[in-house]
């Protein structure tokens, strides 16, 4: 079986392959995982793999469909086979996304405060100030310990290379860790001998860090924080998720409509009365939080929170305002705030990128479509966007003429050759693309579990791993 | 617990009850029906529409009464607020919403029963194997709430789901008597003819309380027994006494701010129930007395709502 994997990796993927090197051999962390594979009967693992479906719909680690009515529910697919880092490579790892995190909030509260990066002149004063995620709001505003995200979940993706790259800082409402940790669960309860075989870095605390993340981001005073899960409701794609983590960590999930202020602090309706609310772990975006604030339109928010919020009366997780920080635009600068903040060069490198804003950038780019990938700043899944390799030259050259109307609405970038895992799909094991979310917690410290979700894309030579368009998850080992 | 919260576990409890007793009353009038003269036949066939309040909306659809379309109507009809069919899918909503704050297997119980519902076939229905549908509905019913009563944890959660079960329950035991009676009471000095006979284990059967008559009372059927029976016997679980002491227990746990209307209501309730007469409520007026239950009862349910699930 392994050769057979191995010729498949090497006719399919000429990239980088997790699990084997480009002469044929197992990588180091992966070889007791190959062995394991060429033991097992084919047919123990559709059989093991049939059990996690069922497993999976009972326990309700689904993605709900929206406008569903059947009580059915999509599972997002679970790949069997783990994806595995070397603990030396995590460390590195680990130590990258805490300093590019610290460097975001660093650069969230300069913004909002003396704004001395703007002064500096190291990022356009215009660009973060008229971005449409800048929330004036916020100006002045004192969080505890100075943090803005508490919650960030960076994709990280590894290059033909072999060197990781970050693709993207999310740092409003990044989701996935649910899977993360059932995923976990899930191996544990299929495969408890592979545990045997490695020491894999426990994720099972998750919900006890995020709690004492977000304890810790109480309002000065409050002595035993009562915390809460806000969700928009069991309509929304990332419900689950939602419901998880409050359950996991013995908090209320509430809706907007559980909440209300009076005297400029947040209550919830209970059976018993009105009761105070001091930290809100919200998974709405920004416009939807506050009717009164921000849309008028929005039934999912709560009139007057950004007032009892600016009293400090309430802590919000993430703060109103970090979208500033994470979108493509500001993307090309973080290096930059990890130098200017830190004093330190970046662990994690940036994926090179053009900003056609700047001449230079743009006849470069201009002269290069062919073999670049542009995007929109603001735009997200995969909209309005070329990627020069797959594209017609006809469709290059309407998208040339899209650049030239607006050159400052669009960044480019190479074109990614995401590496490959070993992947059970229709026809057997196959190379498939992945990437890979940490999630990073910023309270009094900053804290992360070892590894993250793993997405990855299930279709032959997709690069696409988001779970909206068919990707699935797999469980992510650091072993020693 | 979220009042939020607190309003799904209680109309989730409700219409899984009020599904309950929405099949037992349509399994004893096809039962009546059969065996029922023409004259009664009429007045058999529109009681159920009288007890769960939707004669109006029936003749709207249909120009005539029959056993299939009342089935119809009352079983399947989506477009029926009160139907099986739309009580099973309001429980299973509401489960649906809150299903991270009860267990797993009320979640699933609820899910089942909406997912197997939507798959019946109205004509197999409404024909000759109703009666394995409304046993199926009862089923449902029991199974709910014994993986209620097994799994959930002794706390707000299981107070509502009762309080929502038996306020349901009395409200459903006292309509089905009222309407009955009306249908039965002019015909009382007949007792003991064998078509009275089946009326009253009918309606005794409707309520699982045909075999407790028996080994109670030891005797032939008198109208005033079963009242006193449904009524009063606190050990008769569908009795208006055994539900409003389930009631009463279930609101006393609960706790609550400014609930005083809410406890002291249901507190009375229980108590008439316990130092009631049935001569006396005979004498009274049977149909006045259950009226005047039935807006008590109706009157409970709106201060618990007020108590503790409203968010104002």
């Amino acid at each position: 079986m392994t050769t057979n994997v191995q010729a498949a990796v090497k006719g399919e993927a000429p990239g980088y392959d997790e699990m084997y090197e480009a002469g044929g051999g197992t990588r180091g962390p992966y070889e007791a995982l190959a062995r394991w594979l060429a033991d097992l009967p084919s047919d123990r693992l559709i059989e093991k793999r049939r059990e996690a479906d069922l497993l999976f719909h009972r326990v309700g680690i689904t993605f709900a469909v929206y406008g569903d009515e059947d009580g059915t529910e999509r599972l997002i697919p679970f790949d069997t086979i783990p994806r595995i880092i070397s603990r030396a490579e995590w460390r590195l790892l680990e130590q990258g996304l805490r300093q590019r995190v610290t460097a975001l909030n660093r650069f969230l509260h300069d913004i909002y405060h003396g704004q001395e990066i703007l002064r500096a002149g190291v990022i356009p004063a215009e660009q973060v100030l008229t971005h449409d995620a800048y929330q004036v709001a916020m100006a002045g505003l004192d969080l505890p310990h100075q943090v803005y995200c508490h919650i960030a979940g960076v994709d990280i993706v590894r290059n033909g290379d072999g060197k990781y790259y970050v693709l993207e800082d999310n740092l409003r409402t990044p989701s996935g860790v649910s899977y993360m940790l059932e995923n976990r669960r899930m191996m544990m309860r299929l495969f408890p001998e592979l545990f045997g075989l490695y020491n894999v870095a426990p994720v099972e605390h998750y919900p006890q860090l995020l709690l004492e993340t977000l304890r810790a981001s109480a309002p000065r005073g409050v002595r035993d924080p009562v915390v809460v899960v806000l969700t928009p409701g069991q309509y929304n794609s990332a419900y689950f998720e939602h419901a998880f983590l409050a359950q996991q960590m013995g908090v209320e999930l509430v809706e907007a409509s559980d909440l209300c202020v009076r005297e400029g602090h947040v209550f919830m309706h209970t059976t018993s009365g009105h009761q105070r609310v001091d930290v809100i772990y919200r998974r709405i975006d920004d416009p939807y939080l506050d009717p009164l604030a921000f849309r008028p339109d929005s039934v999912l928010g709560v009139p007057g929170l950004l007032a009892a919020y600016r009293l400090g009366n309430v802590a919000l997780s993430n703060a109103i305002g970090t979208g500033v920080a994470d979108d493509k635009s500001m993307y090309p600068y973080v290096p930059e705030m990890i130098r200017f903040y830190l004093g330190e060069e970046p662990v994690l490198e940036n994926v090179r990128t053009w900003q056609l804003r700047n001449p230079d950038d743009l006849r470069y780019v201009l002269d290069h479509l062919p073999e670049l990938v542009v995007k929109e700043v603001q735009g997200s899944g995969g909209y309005g966007m070329l990627i020069g390799p797959t594209s017609s030259r006809g469709e290059i050259d309407a998208f040339r003429e899209r650049i030239r109307a607006n050159p400052s609405n669009y960044i480019a970038q190479p074109t990614l050759s995401l590496s490959t895992c070993p992947t059970y799909v229709e026809q057997g094991i196959a190379p498939r693309h992945l990437d890979l979310r940490p999630f990073v917690l910023s309270g009094r410290e900053v804290k992360m579990v070892p590894g993250g979700l793993t997405r990855v894309a299930l279709e032959k030579g997709s690069l696409v791993v988001n779970s909206s368009q068919g990707g699935g998850t797999k469980d992510t080992w650091v072993v020693d | 617990m979220l009042s939020r919260v607190g309003d799904r576990i209680f109309w989730m409890s409700r219409f899984m009850e009020r599904a309950e007793n929405t099949a037992r009353i349509l399994g004893v009038t096809s039962n009546v029906v059969l065996c029922s003269t023409p004259e009664t036949q009429e007045q058999n066939l529109l009681a159920p529409l009288s007890i769960t309040g939707t004669t109006d909306e029936y003749f709207e659809r249909h120009d005539r009464i029959s056993l299939p379309a009342l089935i119809d109507f009352i079983g399947l009809d989506p477009g029926n607020p009160s139907s099986i069919y739309t009580c099973l899918k309001l429980a299973r909503d509401n489960a649906h919403a809150v299903r991270w704050q009860i267990t797993s297997e009320m979640w699933e119980t609820l899910n089942a029963a909406w997912i197997e519902m939507r798959s019946f076939r109205r004509e197999s229905v409404t024909g000759p194997d109703a009666t394995r549908f409304f046993d199926w509905v009862k089923d449902r019913s029991h199974l709910f709430r014994g993986v209620t009563y097994g799994t959930i944890m002794r706390g707000e959660a299981f107070n509502f789901s009762r309080l929502g079960t038996f306020l349901e329950r009395a409200d459903n035991t006292a309509r089905i008597l009222d309407v009955k009676y009306h249908i039965l009471l002019p015909r009382v000095e007949d007792v003991g003819g064998a078509l009275d006979y089946y009326q009253w284990t009918a309606l005794l059967r409707s309520l699982s309380a045909f075999e407790t008559y028996r080994g109670i009372y030891r005797d032939q059927i008198y109208p005033i027994k079963v009242a006193e029976l449904l009524i009063l016997d606190s050990r008769m679980p569908r009795s208006l006494a055994a539900c409003m002491e389930e009631v009463h227990h279930a609101i006393a746990r609960v706790h609550g701010q400014s609930d005083q209307p809410a406890k002291r209501l249901a507190a009375v309730l229980q108590a008439r129930l316990v130092h009631g007469d049935i001569e006396e409520i005979f004498s009274g007026g049977l149909h006045e007395y259950l009226t005047d239950f039935l807006t008590d009862v109706n009157e409970l349910g709106q201060r618990v709502q007020r108590a503790y699930l409203v968010t104002l």
